[in-house]
């Protein structure tokens, strides 16, 4: 059992671990911070698998911004320090089972599997070539999805601020600062 | 002549007056709508009566015998080389008779309602009905082909519907229009049998090759349906009788008259118009355009001869009983029309033998001109006393005297007194079924007596009866019609013209002009033939004039005298309450209920199973749409499950 | 179990999801559940991440994958906040059972 093993271990439990916290936590907040937890653990994994880019990625997505949206919408709609219903029981216990139920085929399953690894040169998945490949225009080239994709982003961007949108004088709670904010987001 | 298509502007005429006033008559054209009417007809009688000249003493006649002559033929619906629906024009001689007597009597009538029906809020309505009417009946008329006459025989029909149905408040009118619809409509099933039973045995639409295929009898077409048998008649009797049924229909003939008395809740001149000239004789001018196929079918002359002459009779007997003096004159029509039918009945094609046809298109013509006169005249009479029942009515003759004389012309002439018009068609009709059936001609020749009795009966009770109308009624009224007296000359000229055809249109030579094969026929009036007809309708003249000339209660006596008779011709021979018992007893109640139960209770049953059935479901299901996501997600998991353990273990 | 092979880390992965699973399936606060689908999405990545550098480890399309995959993620967040947010000034609650207009 050599350290980079270790190093596995205990990445895999900080991820599980923080996921199964993230998901039974009676506080939002916490569960909040546990999923910060889960996701950096993740980002940790990528850069035990070397890919340094998509940690990098990661982080800077994943913790730095959907992260911060979460907790920033979590204080728009909640009081921060207040326990969270407890869930319905049986639904609950069916869906504990159904989902340990299905985990355990799909372990049962990839554990039967044997993979096989290509014999091919190898490519460094470094930034340089991910840039190179991704900006190509030939082949194997990602150009048009990533145009695609910022299309997307572009769209998702003025849809929320649309939806978010104050359409009516309502009654609401929120003072006008919150709800300014919110429609930024 | 061939390629005249001015002859097709006579129907269009009237068309596109109906169009125009129909669309903006009530709205823009309120107070000319009339004097448009009335000018385009004027035209089409003028371009009719040029027609009927240049057909008749120009260019119609080859080697003797006037010829059918096509003036255009477009073909409208191609459903085979072989059969196509067309709307063409045909020139013959009953056509161009038609023709001239129907755009006549309408341009009459057209000029008299410019006067009746002043002040009607619905004018340029009227007007447009009426050229609708026109536009139908000239179609009708001049059809070449037996659908394209179904097509306007339909479009006739739903005129006068609109017609009868003019007065819409009226309840009774509208139950008139109904009743005349209905009955008519379903004499025209037959008709429609009729043409499919004819059509499908000579496999053509076109008169000419119809009567062509079905007459020569070398032709396989008519082989085949005669020989086609149904009910001990051939396929070709049943078609014809068909045929009949829906002239039957339309002409009023027993047993489907008792429209015709109803109908008269129509206003006075379209009365005159429709249900007395012209779309009456659709019935009598049917039978005649085919006249060459009846004519070689026994079996079917003889159901027209028989069900004309006891219409005719029938019908005399009635109008002796009844008090409205509308009904009286539609009773006549129909006894009149009954004469049209049986002397059709009682001839035969070509030469002597065609005497009957001949007599049948004579009678027609002038009656078109004495009946038309008749109704105008009661029109006036009743645009004055404000009445339909004699009663009311009496010593009008100091008060409306140009209205006296010509009814005077016109009962003369229906009665078949010398010189007027209706003695001379009466005459060759009377002959015809002298020479062929004997039985027939003593009904026709009482009939005649019972014509003269009651037209007479009917003048006297208007004209003379009373000392004089103001005294026998109120003081109001004698105010009224002091105020519009006789009515306006509109009204006054067609009844001088009209009277004035009534005397002369006996001495038309019709005889050489309209007959059953297109040749000349040679008539005379049989001075001693004459001599009993004659008699009896001066008889019935002399019966009437004892009866009615001044008020007495011999009616009364007479009437009691004759006891459960009178009461049955008065209440018309209770058809209508016969018709009444069928319908509503056996028709509504029997099968009528149980169609209603089977659509109740079976057809509604499956429908409101299936619909109940459905919405148990819906009801017992719908816990599933309950709105919540994560149910869904649920279900959406236990599938995925259940696909993911399917594709590895059992589709693996 | 010497090595830590693609295996293990699809291992992780799949019990990650399934933890993603149960909290979209319990979880009633409407924030909660979008943390539970993030967890499935970086599920997903990790999949392909190493699907990518244990057996295709001549191609880059696995990162590409996760690359966009991340996008869309962010794109996504976004637009369920913002409808969070709406619903909330509706109903004044985060709670996904009261959000059950759309039933029958």
């Amino acid at each position: 059992m050599n350290s980079s093993t270790v190093i596995f271990y205990i990445l895999a439990a900080l991820i599980l671990g923080g996921g199964i916290m993230a998901v039974t936590a009676r506080k939002i907040f916490r569960s909040a911070i546990y999923l910060l937890f889960s996701l950096i653990g993740i980002a940790a994994l990528y850069f035990w698998m070397n890919i340094e880019f998509i940690a990098a990625v990661q982080i800077v997505v994943y913790v730095g911004g959907i992260v911060v949206l979460i907790i920033f919408s979590i204080f728009l709609t909640h009081d921060s320090g207040g326990e969270m219903p407890e869930p319905n029981l049986t639904r609950a216990l069916f869906a504990a089972f159904a989902t340990c139920f299905a985990c355990a085929l799909t372990i049962l399953y990839i554990s039967k599997q044997a993979f096989i690894a290509t014999q091919n040169v190898t490519i460094e998945p470094n930034v340089k070539n991910i840039g190179r490949q991704m900006l190509s225009t030939t082949d194997h080239g990602f150009m048009l999805p990533f145009e695609v994709v910022s299309m997307l982003l572009l769209a998702a961007l003025v849809g929320s601020i649309v939806i978010a949108l104050k359409t009516k004088p309502s009654p609401s709670n929120l003072p006008e600062g919150d709800a300014l904010e919110a429609e930024k987001k | 002549m061939n390629g005249n298509f001015y002859i097709a502007l006579i129907p269009l005429l009237p068309l596109a007056t109906f169009v125009l006033l129909g669309l903006f008559g009530r709205k823009y054209l309120s107070s000319i709508s009339g004097i448009i009417g009335t000018l385009s007809l004027l035209i089409s009688t003028l371009i009719s009566i040029t027609t009927a000249y240049n057909y008749f003493l120009v260019d119609g006649k080859v080697n003797g015998v006037y010829q059918k002559i096509i003036a255009f033929n477009f073909t409208w619906l191609q459903f085979s080389p072989n059969v196509s629906i067309d709307l063409g024009a045909i020139l013959d001689p009953i056509s161009v008779m038609m023709l001239v007597v129907v755009t006549f009597v309408s341009l009459m009538v057209h000029i008299f309602s410019l006067g009746y029906m002043k002040g009607e809020e619905r004018f340029a309505t009227y007007y447009a009905f009426l050229s609708l009417f026109t536009f139908s009946m000239l179609g009708l008329v001049l059809s070449t082909n037996i659908f394209q006459i179904y097509m306007f025989w339909e479009l006739v029909g739903v005129s006068s519907f609109l017609l009868i149905g003019y007065y819409f408040e009226k309840p009774s009118a509208v139950a008139a229009s109904k009743k005349a619809f209905i009955v008519t409509r379903f004499a025209d099933l037959g008709f429609l049998i009729g043409i499919l039973i004819l059509a499908f045995n000579a496999e053509t639409l076109d008169f000419g090759t119809l009567i062509e295929r079905l007459t020569n009898p070398a032709s396989p077409y008519l082989i085949n349906a005669t020989t086609l048998s149904f009910f001990g008649m051939s396929a070709l009797t049943w078609g014809l009788v068909m045929v009949f049924l829906g002239g039957a229909g339309k002409s009023a003939m027993f047993p489907f008259h008792i429209w015709l008395p109803d109908a008269m809740e129509g206003p006075t001149p379209v009365s005159a118009l429709i249900h007395a000239a012209t779309m009456v004789v659709a019935g009598v001018y049917l039978v005649a355009r085919l006249f060459p196929i009846y004519s070689f079918d026994v079996t079917a002359l003889h159901v027209v001869m028989y069900v004309g002459a006891f219409s005719a009779l029938l019908a005399a007997v009635i109008a002796c009983t009844q008090t409205d003096i509308k009904r009286v004159l539609a009773y006549s029509t129909m006894s009149q029309i009954g004469y049209m039918m049986f002397s059709l009945g009682v001839s035969s094609y070509g030469g002597e033998n065609g005497l009957g046809y001949m007599a049948s298109m004579f009678h027609l013509f002038t009656h078109a001109f004495f009946k038309s006169l008749l109704f105008l005249g009661a029109g006036a009479v009743i645009h004055l006393v404000h009445s339909n029942e004699m009663k009311d009515m009496g010593g009008l003759r100091k008060l409306m005297p140009i209205t006296h004389i010509t009814f005077l012309i016109a009962c003369l002439a229906i009665a078949g007194i010398p010189p007027f018009a209706g003695f001379f068609s009466k005459e060759e009709i009377l002959l015809a079924a002298f020479h062929s059936n004997k039985l027939i001609y003593g009904v026709a020749l009482f009939t005649s007596g019972l014509t003269a009795f009651y037209m007479f009966r009917l003048y006297f009770t208007i004209f003379w009866s009373k000392p004089s109308y103001a005294n026998a009624s109120d003081g109001r009224e004698s105010h009224a019609h002091a105020e519009h007296g006789e009515g306006t000359s509109t009204m006054k000229i067609p009844l001088i013209i009209l009277g004035a055809c009534a005397i002369l249109a006996g001495f038309f030579p019709i005889a050489s002009l309209v007959t059953s094969d297109g040749a000349a026929l040679e008539t005379h009036i049989d001075i001693v033939f004459s001599i009993a007809p004659v008699l009896l309708a001066i008889g019935g003249i002399l019966l009437a004039m004892n009866l009615y000339k001044s008020e007495n209660d011999k009616p009364q006596k007479l009437a009691i005298s004759l006891g459960g008779f009178y009461t049955a011709a008065h209440k018309k021979f209770y058809m209508d309450e016969m018709y009444l018992f069928i319908t509503k007893n056996i028709i509504f109640n029997i099968i009528g209920k149980t169609a209603a139960w089977i659509d109740k209770n079976i057809v509604d049953g499956f429908m409101n199973f299936l619909a109940g059935f459905t919405a148990l479901i819906s009801e017992l299901i719908k816990g599933l749409q309950s709105g919540k996501l994560q149910q869904y997600a649920i279900y959406f998991f236990v599938g995925v499950i259940g696909f993911m353990l399917l594709f590895i273990y059992i589709w693996a | 179990m010497n090595e830590i092979g693609l295996t293990h880390i699809l291992f992780v992965s799949t019990i990650l999801f399934f933890i993603g699973v149960y909290g979209f399936l319990t979880r009633r606060n409407m924030i909660s559940m979008l943390m539970s689908i993030e967890l499935i999405l970086n599920s997903v990545n990790i999949n392909f991440v190493a699907f990518n550098k244990y057996l295709y480890a001549d191609k880059l399309d696995g990162t590409f994958f996760t690359i966009f995959i991340i996008t869309i993620a962010a794109a996504e967040a976004s637009v369920a906040i913002a409808i969070i947010i709406h619903l909330y000034r509706n109903l004044k609650s985060v709670d996904i059972d009261d959000a059950d207009m759309m039933k029958f």
